[in-house]
C-alpha cells in the first residue's frame, strides 16, 4: 500500500533557489561561482540547449509547420514550452478580470525564447512618484543599479548605441546590425513625426569578446526564440548562467519540482522548502540558510501567500498585507500592414538578428500629455521563414492591388494564385507599443479560498484592470502608429479600426508576459515586503528576486533589470554571509 | 564530456529523454508503432500528444482525400517555376492538420459534403467524378468571394479555407520555401540591404549607422 509521508533531506543547503529564469538563473550563477552549495528547484521540465534543438530547422520539420499549440503557444519551433494553459495548474479571476498569465515550466524559463529586448530603466524610471506623484518611488536610484547594468552589458553581451538619452541610459554595446529595408523606411516615416528611431538593444553577441568564453558569435538566422543551441549568442538564463555555473559543481537541480511553500522555524526565519516532484508526485522537503524565490512574479507570490504559519498567519514576507498587490505588466498595442513599394521585390537574406534591428524608446514629456507614462516601439516586417498561416487571406490582398500592373479578381486559384503569393512575399509591416502602467494596490493576485491545483496547492485568483491611465496611453500608441504607416505609404490591414469599446486595442494585462511588482522592495516594512536588498523586511534569510521585487517598472522590458538587481542581491548575501549575518 | 561530468542532476531529463526519440531515425525495430518524424525537440507531454495524433484513424475518407487533392492542385498546380500542391504532399498536410487542429474538421469535411451536393445537383455526380471542365466550372461559382453569388457564399467561405491551408502546406515545404524565394534559416554575416536594393529604393545608410553597426568584409 502507499503511504503518504514527506521526504526529508538531511542536507542543508548554502542556498535553496525556487525559479532558473533570468533571476534564479543569475542567483545561481553568483552564488555557485563564489562557491556556495546550491539547490535549484524548478517547476518545468530539465532542459539542456545543446541536446533540445529547434534552431534551423525547416518548416516541414514541423507537421504542422511551426503552428504553436497548447505547449509552445508561440509556435512549435519556439524554445519556451508551456504558457497560457497548463494541465493541472489552473488560475481563478473575479468577475470581469481579463488577466492571462504565461508560466513556462522549463529549465531557463522564459529567458529560453524571450526578445532580447534589454533595456536597462533610467534615472526616471526609479523615482516616478517624484515625477508625476502616481505609484511609488524604488528605494533605489539608477546610480545604485548602474554598475551592475555595466557588469551585465559586459557578461552577457549587447548590442546598441550610445546616444546620450537621459531616461535611456549608454551602456557597454557591441555593434548593432544595420537595419533592414523595412526598418529604413519606418525610420524614415517615424523620423518626420518626431519618433526617434535608434538602433535596438538587444543581449545577442554580435562581436565575440574575450569574456564571452565558448559562447560564439550571431550568425544571423533570425532564431532566437528559438533560442541559440548553436552559437550561444544571445542570452538564455540556460545557455549563459545555469550550464556554466553547473560547472562548479556547487549546484544541484531538481527539475519538476513544484514548490508548496517556504518553510519556516520557531523563529520565524525561512529554514528551506517543501516541494511535490512532479514525476513520483511525492513530497519533499529541501534545506537551505538562505531562501531565494525567482518563480516569476505571480508564482513567488503565491508562495509566500500559502506559506503561512504561526509566526506569518498572512503569508511569509507579508505583515505588510502587499504580497500579491500592485501586480502590473507592460501595456500593449499593435498595428500591422503592407507596403506596396515592397511588392514583388528582390530576394535575399534578412534574417538577421532574432527581433528588431532598430526600435523607438519614448520621446515625448508625459506632463504635456493625457497620460502619465510612456512607452517604446518595437517594429517588424520583411521577409521572414514561411510557416503555418502563410498566405492566409489572399482574397483580402489580390483584388485590393494590381499584381504585375494587372486588375486581379480576388482570391482566385490556379497560376494566377501563384503569382500573387510570390508577388506579395516579404511586404508586410507591423509595430507594437509597450509601454509603463501605473502599479495600483487594488490590481492584485490573491490565494482562491476554493480552488487548488493537482498537487493540492491553493491557487491564484487575479484582480486586474486597466485604468484610464493606461487605455489613453494606448489611443495614443495606436494614433502614432497611424501617422507612421501613413507616412512610409502602407497600407493599414489590421489594427487601425479600435476605439472606446475595445480600450483602443490595449491588450488585456499579462499579455504582454512582463508581469511585476507583487512583491515590492521599499524603505517602508509597512508599505513593501522587500528591503532595497530584495530581502524580506520581516524574515532576512529570504530574499525574491525576479520581477515580483519591482515598484514599477518602466517603459523598458524587465529583464535586464532583473539580473541586475538579482546579481545585487546574490552579493549582498554573499557578503552579509561573511559577516555571519545569515 | 566534462559538463557531463560535472551535471548533478537529480531528475531523469524528460526533454532530453523526448531528444532521443525524436532523435532515433533508424531504430524501425517496432514496425507496428507509428513512426515518429520530429527531429526538433519534442518534451514529454508533447511527445505523447504527438504520437497520439499519429495514431489517430484518418478524419477523412478515401473519397474526401481524392476531392481535396483534386481542389489542392486546382488552387496550386505546377507552373514554370515549381511543383503542384500534390507534389508538395498538402493533402497529406492537410490531414494531419484537421487533427491537430479539430476547429478545422466541420468547416473542411462540411465544405466537401456541401461541394459534392452542388454537382450532384448541376451534373448529377460528385466532385471527383466530374469532367474537368465541370470541376473549373463548379469552383469558378466560390473561388472568387466578390463575385460569387450569394447562394454560394458557404462554398467561398469553403474553399477560402481550402486555398489558405492549400497554400500554407505548400510555401512551407521545400518546394514551397523554393518557390517563393526565402533566402533564410542558414549561418551567414548580416551586412546590411544589398547595394543594388539600397539604390532600387532610393535609400542608403547613414554615416552613423555606417560607423556604429557591425560590418563585415565582402568576400
Amino acid at each position: 500500500m502507499d503511504t503518504f509521508e514527506v521526504k526529508k533531506s538531511s542536507k542543508v543547503y548554502d542556498a535553496v533557489i525556487v525559479g532558473s529564469g533570468a533571476g534564479g538563473g543569475m542567483a545561481a550563477y553568483v552564488l555557485a561561482n563564489a562557491g556556495l552549495k546550491i539547490c535549484l528547484l524548478e517547476a518545468g521540465a530539465m532542459y539542456d540547449p545543446q541536446k533540445n534543438i529547434t534552431q534551423l530547422k525547416n518548416p516541414w520539420d514541423s507537421p504542422r509547420r511551426g503552428a504553436s499549440t497548447k505547449f509552445r503557444p508561440f509556435g512549435d519551433f519556439d524554445a519556451c514550452y508551456y504558457g497560457w494553459d497548463i494541465d493541472g495548474e489552473p488560475y481563478t479571476k473575479s468577475e470581469g478580470t481579463k488577466w492571462d498569465w504565461w508560466r513556462a515550466r522549463m529549465l531557463g524559463g522564459r529567458t529560453n525564447h524571450w526578445g532580447r529586448i534589454s533595456l536597462r530603466f533610467g534615472p526616471h524610471d526609479f523615482k516616478r512618484k517624484s515625477i508625476d506623484g502616481l505609484g511609488d518611488d524604488w528605494p533605489i536610484g539608477y546610480e545604485d543599479v548602474k554598475p551592475f547594468y555595466d557588469r551585465i552589458d559586459k557578461m552577457i553581451g549587447i548590442f546598441g548605441t550610445n546616444e546620450g538619452l537621459v531616461n535611456d541610459p549608454d551602456g557597454y554595446f557591441l555593434p548593432p546590425p544595420k537595419p533592414r529595408l523595412h526598418e529604413l523606411m519606418i525610420k524614415n516615416a517615424a523620423t518626420q513625426s518626431g519618433v526617434n528611431v535608434i538602433p535596438s538593444r538587444l543581449s545577442i553577441i554580435t562581436k565575440k569578446e574575450e569574456q564571452h568564453g565558448e559562447r560564439g558569435a550571431c550568425f544571423y538566422c533570425g532564431q532566437c526564440n528559438r533560442n541559440c543551441s548553436i552559437a550561444k549568442a544571445d542570452f538564455s538564463s540556460s545557455n549563459v548562467l545555469i550550464y556554466p555555473a553547473l560547472k562548479t559543481g556547487n549546484i544541484d537541480i531538481v527539475a519538476n519540482a513544484m514548490v508548496r511553500e517556504v518553510l519556516t522555524n520557531k523563529e520565524g526565519l525561512a529554514t528551506g522548502v517543501s516541494y511535490i516532484l512532479k514525476d513520483d508526485m511525492k513530497e519533499y522537503q529541501v534545506n537551505g540558510r538562505v531562501v531565494i524565490l525567482a518563480a516569476s512574479a505571480c508564482e513567488s507570490s503565491r508562495i509566500l501567500l500559502n506559506s503561512k504559519s504561526t509566526r506569518h498567519p498572512n503569508g511569509l514576507a507579508n505583515e505588510s498585507n502587499v504580497v500579491g498587490k500592485y501586480l502590473h505588466d507592460s501595456t500593449g498595442a499593435a498595428m500591422g500592414g503592407i507596403l506596396p513599394q515592397l511588392f514583388d521585390r528582390k530576394r535575399y537574406n534578412e534574417d538577421g538578428v532574432g527581433g528588431l534591428h532598430v526600435y523607438s524608446p519614448w520621446w515625448l514629456d508625459n506632463k504635456k500629455l493625457n497620460f502619465p507614462r510612456g512607452y517604446h516601439i518595437e517594429y517588424w516586417g520583411g521577409m521572414s521563414q514561411p510557416a503555418y498561416g502563410f498566405g492566409f487571406g489572399m482574397e483580402n490582398l489580390n483584388g485590393k492591388f494590381l499584381v504585375k500592373g494587372e486588375k486581379k479578381e480576388a482570391g482566385g486559384y490556379g497560376k494566377s494564385l501563384k503569382e500573387d503569393y510570390r508577388y506579395f512575399y516579404g511586404a508586410g509591416v507591423g509595430m507594437a507599443g509597450r509601454g509603463e502602467a501605473i502599479p495600483r494596490e487594488d490590481n492584485l493576485c490573491e490565494i482562491d479560498s476554493n480552488v487548488v491545483d493537482k498537487y493540492g496547492i491553493p491557487v491564484l485568483k487575479f484582480n486586474v484592470k486597466w485604468s484610464d491611465y493606461e487605455i489613453q496611453q494606448a489611443k495614443h500608441m495606436k494614433e502614432t502608429f497611424k501617422e507612421i504607416m501613413h507616412n512610409m505609404g502602407a497600407v493599414v490591414t489590421w489594427g487601425a479600426n479600435d476605439g472606446p469599446e475595445n480600450d483602443y486595442g490595449l491588450e488585456s494585462p499579462g499579455k504582454i508576459i512582463h508581469e511585476a511588482g507583487t512583491v515590492r522592495m521599499g524603505n517602508d516594512s509597512k508599505k513593501s515586503a522587500l528591503n532595497k536588498w530584495n530581502q524580506a523586511h520581516n524574515c532576512k534569510n529570504l530574499f525574491v528576486v525576479d520581477g515580483a521585487s519591482f515598484v514599477s517598472q518602466a517603459d523598458k522590458n524587465i529583464t535586464w533589470t532583473i539580473l541586475a538587481l538579482s546579481m545585487r542581491a546574490s552579493e549582498y548575501i554573499i557578503s552579509e554571509m561573511k559577516k555571519n549575518n545569515l | 564530456m566534462d559538463r557531463r561530468k560535472s551535471l548533478k542532476i537529480i531528475v531523469t531529463s524528460v526533454f532530453a529523454s523526448g531528444a532521443v526519440v525524436a532523435g532515433c531515425n533508424t531504430s524501425d525495430k517496432n514496425a507496428k508503432t507509428p513512426k515518429t518524424k520530429f527531429n526538433l525537440d519534442r518534451a514529454k507531454e508533447e511527445l505523447e500528444r504527438e504520437k497520439k495524433l499519429l495514431a489517430e484513424p484518418d478524419f477523412f475518407t478515401a473519397h474526401e482525400m481524392t476531392t481535396i487533392s483534386i481542389l489542392a492542385d486546382i488552387i496550386i498546380p505546377a507552373d514554370e517555376i515549381s511543383g503542384s500542391a500534390s507534389e508538395a504532399k498538402v493533402p497529406e498536410f492537410i490531414a494531419f492538420i484537421v487533427k491537430d487542429m479539430p476547429s478545422h474538421q466541420v468547416p473542411m469535411k462540411g465544405g466537401l459534403r456541401w461541394l459534392d451536393m452542388q454537382c450532384v445537383k448541376k451534373f448529377e455526380k460528385s466532385f471527383v467524378d466530374c469532367s474537368q471542365k465541370q470541376q473549373l466550372e463548379i469552383v469558378d461559382t466560390i473561388a472568387f468571394p466578390k463575385k460569387a453569388k450569394p447562394e454560394m457564399s458557404q462554398g467561398v467561405s469553403f474553399f477560402n479555407l481550402m486555398r489558405d491551408l492549400t497554400a500554407t502546406g505548400f510555401y512551407t515545404t521545400q518546394i514551397g520555401v523554393k518557390d517563393i524565394g526565402y533566402k533564410g534559416n542558414t549561418p551567414n554575416q548580416w551586412n546590411g540591404v544589398p547595394n543594388e536594393v539600397l539604390s532600387q529604393y532610393n535609400l542608403s545608410y547613414s554615416e552613423k549607422e555606417l560607423k556604429e553597426c557591425i560590418n563585415f568584409e565582402i568576400k
